[in-house]
């Protein structure tokens, strides 16, 4: 039969491993995770090698002993002691808690560590290693927004937008600001960085650099309904000559007004590329605060009134110098800040 | 049943020869324990509102804020209501435990009175609060709170059931081990109403006007 | 006028309701399912099982029976779950590029749903509480659990559950929104239909009655544990089974009220998880996932009791280290409500919040690394028997320990930036639920089974089963870990980099290995039973076993022990045995036993009534078996009569045929 650890078992084993090793090694182009072009995503990737390394010095040696003593131990072995009431060792006890305490602790470090050198609301010290970000540059900011079944990016300091298409600058640092519409999405681009949730009337943000020219994809990483399958987009890393080319071209598009966003924000799925030439000002902040709609309050607003409603002594006039709330809030208020109890999970408010 | 300490002799015993009282019966069986595990559970059902509540509590979207709504003066008659309740069944417990049916009768009788008008007054005030468009529906705060409150509500009126049960069924079999275990659960259910409440009227009502 | 009749008498219920009369796969489906319930009615008719069936098994009390249909509801919903899982992976084996494959969004997304829904709720919990159910009395030496009518009910309202989800097959629709059902994906804004309602309503009652078992399993290992037996003397499986239900009783309560929020939010308009007027999705996510995390832990736990008990016994050797495998298990308990969040970090919530959840988490695998090495150092020194239980231990020894690994790498949080939401996450959880509670619930069913029915399950098809499962683990999803290392996501029904579909064509011979392994396991029940005589266990102790359970027949008799056993120490059953005891063939008693009831299958039929007529509006229907199922519940009340008495000479004469049979088996 088929025990572990039998000849059999082995060659069964070791034959499965020859088979499977091309289609392993014939992935590793392909495996973005593991070969990204975008700093962070690098930084990620070898976050990933060394927790990994560091597991396997317990894990190997765990399997290991594994199959030895279901080896040795096997009731058909006679040289083997067999002693029914061995059920205590102090210092093998010591042993089994301190070591995976050990490298817990190890990993505790770098986790602590990396958790906040890579934090997406971070913005970026360095382009490539060894590389620090030039003084006085200021990332490229892009506002990203999932739709229902598509990505619109604005590009505010150009004025453009596009839909399923992100052409970034290689080597520029980029500061995105996130949000969607209706689900809860999130913004992922493998080979830029990890991924971060783009939630309704909320605003996340991630800093990021891509360092290599080149098409790859961009997805929501969380699942939103029937366009969920085809909700991607072509994140395309362009040399600074080719990337204002690209801008060029989008100029020549359409525009993006109420009217035409609110036809855009409509569900629909498998939308190509589209590109606009410019963009109604303040439309990301109209859409965390829900307000894009003529006539509809922003929340911000809406809540700020409350705030004061709550405080006011009833029957009385807001005092004179207090702010009318009827203006739009610019900066992309975070909803999620103002609750008396903040729930954990909650993206911190923007920081200035 | 598990503190018996047993020396291991040079003959042990090895099962009991005489079968103990069976289990279910009296304040030491498990069914006052069970029943406790049921109320901590049910504790953390509430937690989870009093933290969807907290979570919401600002969140007016532009409808009534507390001190709009809140007439603490109805509240706190309704705070008494049941506090009066737990006083009352507290002086039912005693008789159960000197067997005098009658009395025990008679203080149930009146907590649940105290209940219902408890339960009375706070339908009135839903009802009053939707009449104002100020229902379950028109925002967050509103619909934690409703929740809350109501669930509450529906609790005690779980309650009345419970002791208009009891009260027909002390009067079939007067005070055995059974009514008995099931009077001490419908007082720990009732108390642990109480204090629920007390974090409903601190945390909703007072610091919401108060704030 | 018509119309609205129609409408106050059958809600939004109607022929197009019905998805299979246009549908060729439901109707297959529909045609096979309908003719394989009216064999199992027509077989059940016409040998006359139904007043059997009703009395002895229905309306039984007996945490024995109550447990082995807990098994048989956690296999059938095996089956359909699966089925639901081979679905999936053809789906993605073939839909690459122009081919949109054989399932529309609108079918793939209801099917992972109730995927995802099924196998956590309708088969590992009903496994895991089924085996708690069987062993746990036994072990403490017990005659039944805490509350006997309870532990009816719980069964049957979770029964209710799944005749709920099962009828979303072919009236109306399952959910689309996966196993968690996500706001504001599951409000009624983006999903109208019948499918989240199902959804919530059966998941409601089946979380009712997993609620009121461990509140019964807690209070039963309280109370009832026979004399002598200290908490430090209770068998491993049954601390895991403690811990496990006290971890339940403190989680499920947050599911139930995201669950009700949500229900409210779909029924009676209020703003919860809504985007408008202030509500608050997050909160959804927070609540499940207080429920959800923690939920694995009360899966593996009784797991991991499982293991212990299996590796002790066929190692011929006490447990090593038993108190530092009781603290782990306590640990790991505490532990598990700490680490929630880790299931969205990347909703930016800082590095500090996020750091401590990675951490906590982290910390979590060195009391689980200390088990894997307390069972290594059980095997150290043993004198092992490879038998199929064993084989199943040592595969999850090997298979579980990648899992804790890629666990351990998902919980640093800038690395679960690239992995979160992933199909390396995917494959991660089915590494360690697979690995972990699947291989344990294996072991398990083949290790009591004996117990259960007197005779073992043929090994023969056993081995199928257990080669089909491992070998088939490992084909589906090593390619899955890969495939997320490419950056693809879950839940997607259709890839266009056609470079991925050899790596799904090779997952789906996986699942088809495994659909071995599980028919495998069900011809071993069949082969087993029809080869009962040959494969007859007498003894009550058919694998040399170490614990109480083994020291009564196999089947157990109703009141399980004739004597209230006195426990000395841990291992109670192996210190009998090796101190020369005897067993008693003389002074039996008459023994109070609590009496079968059919309040448990009425009111759980009536919660079924209600939840139907709720998910199609059928308002009056509703209100009438809500005011029923209240009144039954408090009519129950009234029947003070719920015990009985088996008398002396019927206990002698259980007794009296054991000794015969012990006899001729000597």
């Amino acid at each position: 039969m088929l025990r572990p650890g039998s000849k059999l078992h082995r060659r069964a084993f070791w034959g499965l491993s020859i088979l499977a090793l091309p289609l392993i090694l014939g992935g590793c182009d392909k495996m973005v995770v593991m070969n990204p072009t975008g700093d962070i995503a690098v930084q990620q990737r070898n976050l990933i090698l060394f927790s990994t390394g560091v597991m396997l010095l317990i894990i190997v040696p765990v399997m290991a002993l594994t199959i030895w003593f279901a080896w040795k131990y096997r009731r058909g072995n006679p040289n083997k002691t067999y002693d029914p009431d061995f059920d205590h060792s102090t210092t093998l006890e010591l042993i089994i808690w301190t070591c995976p305490l050990l490298i817990i602790i190890a990993l505790s470090a770098v986790t602590w560590t990396s958790t906040h050198l890579l934090d997406p609301f971070r913005p970026l010290e360095r382009i490539a290693p060894g590389k620090p970000v030039p003084t006085n540059t200021r990332p490229l900011e892009v506002q990203a927004i999932g739709l229902d079944w598509k990505w619109l990016f604005i590009y505010p300091d150009l004025g453009i937008a596009t839909v399923n298409e992100l052409a970034l600058p290689v080597d520029q640092p980029v500061h995105f600001s996130i949000t969607s519409t209706d689900q809860f999405n999130t913004f992922y681009a493998p080979t830029l960085a990890g991924m971060i949730y783009a939630m309704p009337t909320m605003k996340s943000e991630l800093h990021a650099v891509l360092n290599k020219t080149g098409d790859s994809w961009g997805y929501s990483g969380n699942y939103t309904g029937a366009g969920y399958s085809d909700m991607r987009f072509k994140l395309r890393g362009m040399d600074k000559a080719g990337f204002d080319q690209w801008v060029a071209g989008v100029k020549a598009g359409g525009a993006l007004d109420t009217a035409t966003y609110l036809q855009l924000a409509r569900p629909s799925a498998k939308v190509p590329v589209m590109r606009f030439s410019t963009v109604q000002p303040g439309l990301f902040d109209r859409i965390v605060n829900q307000c894009v709609e003529p006539g509809k309050p922003c929340m911000v607003d809406v809540m700020r009134g409350d705030m004061m409603r709550a405080r006011m002594k009833p029957g009385k006039e807001p005092p004179p110098g207090a702010p009318k709330p009827a203006e739009p809030h610019h900066e992309g208020m975070n909803m999620s800040a103002l609750p008396p109890l903040r729930m954990p999970g909650a993206p911190r408010a923007a920081q200035a | 049943m598990t503190d018996h300490t047993l020396e291991p002799q040079a003959e042990p015993v090895w099962h009991l020869t005489e079968e103990e009282e069976h289990h279910d019966h009296g304040a030491s069986g498990p069914t006052i324990l069970g029943f406790w595990i049921y109320l901590m559970s049910d504790a953390l059902i509430f937690a989870s509102l009093f933290a969807m509540f907290g979570v919401v509590a600002g969140a007016y979207a532009g409808g009534p804020v507390p001190r709009e709504i809140f007439d603490l003066k109805l509240v706190a008659l309704n705070t008494g209501l049941l506090l009066a309740s737990s006083i009352t069944f507290g002086e039912a417990m005693p008789h159960m435990e000197a067997a005098r049916v009658g009395p025990v009768r008679f203080w149930l009788a009146l907590t649940g009175l105290l209940g219902a008008g408890f339960v009375g007054i706070e339908l009135y005030e839903f009802s009053h609060l939707i009449a104002e468009n100020a229902g379950p529906n028109r925002s967050a705060f509103l619909s934690a709170f409703f929740t809350l409150v109501g669930t509450h509500g529906a609790h005690v009126t779980v309650g009345l059931v419970w002791i208009v049960t009891m009260l027909i069924q002390l009067g079939q079999h007067g005070l055995n081990p059974a009514t008995k275990r099931r009077l001490i659960c419908l007082s720990m259910f009732w108390h642990f109403l109480d204090i629920i409440w007390i974090g409903v009227f601190t945390f909703v009502y007072l610091y919401g006007v108060i704030r | 006028m018509t119309d609205n009749l129609t409408k106050t008498v059958f809600g939004r219920l109607s022929l197009e309701s019905l998805p299979f009369l246009h549908e060729p796969i439901l109707l297959g489906t529909f045609i096979v399912v309908a003719l394989l319930g009216l064999g199992l009615v027509g077989v059940v008719t016409k040998y006359k099982l139904w007043g059997y069936l009703w009395k002895e098994w229905f309306t039984s009390v007996d945490h024995k029976k109550i447990g082995i249909m807990y098994i048989i509801l956690g296999i059938v919903m095996l089956l359909r779950g699966f089925s639901d899982a081979l679905m999936m992976r053809a789906q993605q084996a073939i839909a690459f590029g122009d081919n949109p494959g054989y399932l529309p969004p609108h079918h793939y997304d209801q099917i992972f749903t109730a995927h995802g829904t099924i196998m956590i709720f309708f088969v590992a919990i009903p496994l895991i509480v089924g085996i708690v159910n069987f062993v746990m009395p036994l072990q403490i030496g017990a005659r039944d659990v805490a509350f006997p009518f309870l532990n009816n009910l719980s069964f049957w309202l979770t029964v209710a559950g799944a005749v709920l989800v099962m009828l979303s097959l072919f009236v109306g629709e399952f959910a689309r929104t996966g196993w968690l059902s996500y706001a504001p994906l599951a409000g009624l804004q983006y999903s109208p239909d019948t499918g989240v309602d199902y959804y919530l309503l059966s998941l409601q009652m089946a979380g009712v009655g997993t609620t009121l078992s461990a509140i019964n399993m807690v209070a039963t290992v309280i109370k009832m544990r026979a004399p002598g037996m200290t908490m430090m003397k209770m068998p491993v499986f049954t601390w895991t089974a403690l811990c496990s239900n006290v971890l339940a009783i403190a989680i499920f309560p947050a599911l139930t009220a995201a669950f009700f929020l949500l229900l409210l939010d779909r029924y009676a308009g209020t703003r919860f998880f809504t985007n408008e007027l202030g509500g608050a999705p997050m909160m959804y996510w927070n609540m499940v996932w207080i429920w959800g995390h923690p939920e694995v832990y009360v899966l593996v736990l009784p797991a991991f009791g499982i293991y212990s008990e299996i590796t002790s016994t066929f190692t011929g050797k006490r447990l090593f280290g038993y108190s530092s495998m009781v603290y782990a298990t306590v640990v790991i308990t505490i532990l598990s409500y700490l680490v929630w969040l880790h299931h969205f970090f990347t909703m930016g919530a800082g590095p500090t919040v996020n750091s401590f959840f990675g951490i906590a988490t982290m910390v979590i695998s060195i009391p689980t690394g200390a088990k894997i090495f307390n069972w290594l150092f059980t095997m150290y020194r043993g004198n092992i028997r490879f038998e199929l239980p064993m084989m199943w231990v040592v595969a999850f020894m090997l298979t579980f320990t990648v899992g804790g690994m890629t666990g351990v790498l998902l919980a640093i949080p800038p690395a679960d930036f690239v992995l979160h939401n992933s199909l390396f996450l995917v494959a991660h959880f089915h590494n360690v639920i697979i690995g972990g509670v699947v291989f344990a619930l294996f072991a398990g069913m083949v290790y009591w089974f004996p117990k259960a029915f007197g005779f073992k399950l043929d090994d023969f098809w056993g081995k199928v089963a257990f080669w089909g499962w491992v070998i088939g683990y490992w084909v589906a999803w090593t390619p899955i870990y890969i495939v997320g290392l490419m950056g693809t996501t879950r839940r997607v029904n259709h890839f266009d980099d056609p470079s991925f579909q050899p790596y799904f064509v090779i997952a789906a011979i996986g699942a088809v290995i495994i659909l071995v392994g599980i028919l495998g396991f069900v011809m071993s029940i069949l082969v087993g039973w029809l080869k009962r005589e040959q494969h007859k266990d007498v003894t009550g102790d058919p694998w040399e076993g170490r614990t109480l359970e083994w020291s009564t027949a196999s089947p157990p008799p109703a009141y399980n022990f004739a004597f209230t056993p006195v426990i000395h120490d841990l291992d109670a059953w192996y210190d009998m045995k090796s101190r020369g005891y005897l067993r008693p063939t003389t002074g039996f008693r008459p023994i109070h036993m609590p009496k079968n009831t059919g309040a448990g299958v009425i009111l759980s039929a009536l919660a079924l009534v209600f939840g139907f007529a709720m998910i199609w509006y059928i308002w009056w229907l509703a209100a009438l078996s809500f005011a029923g199922l209240f009144a039954v519940a408090v009519g129950h009340t009234f029947n003070f009569k719920r015990d009985y008495t088996i008398p002396a000479e019927e206990v002698a004469a259980t007794e009296d045929k054991r000794t015969t049979l012990l006899a001729q088996g000597a």
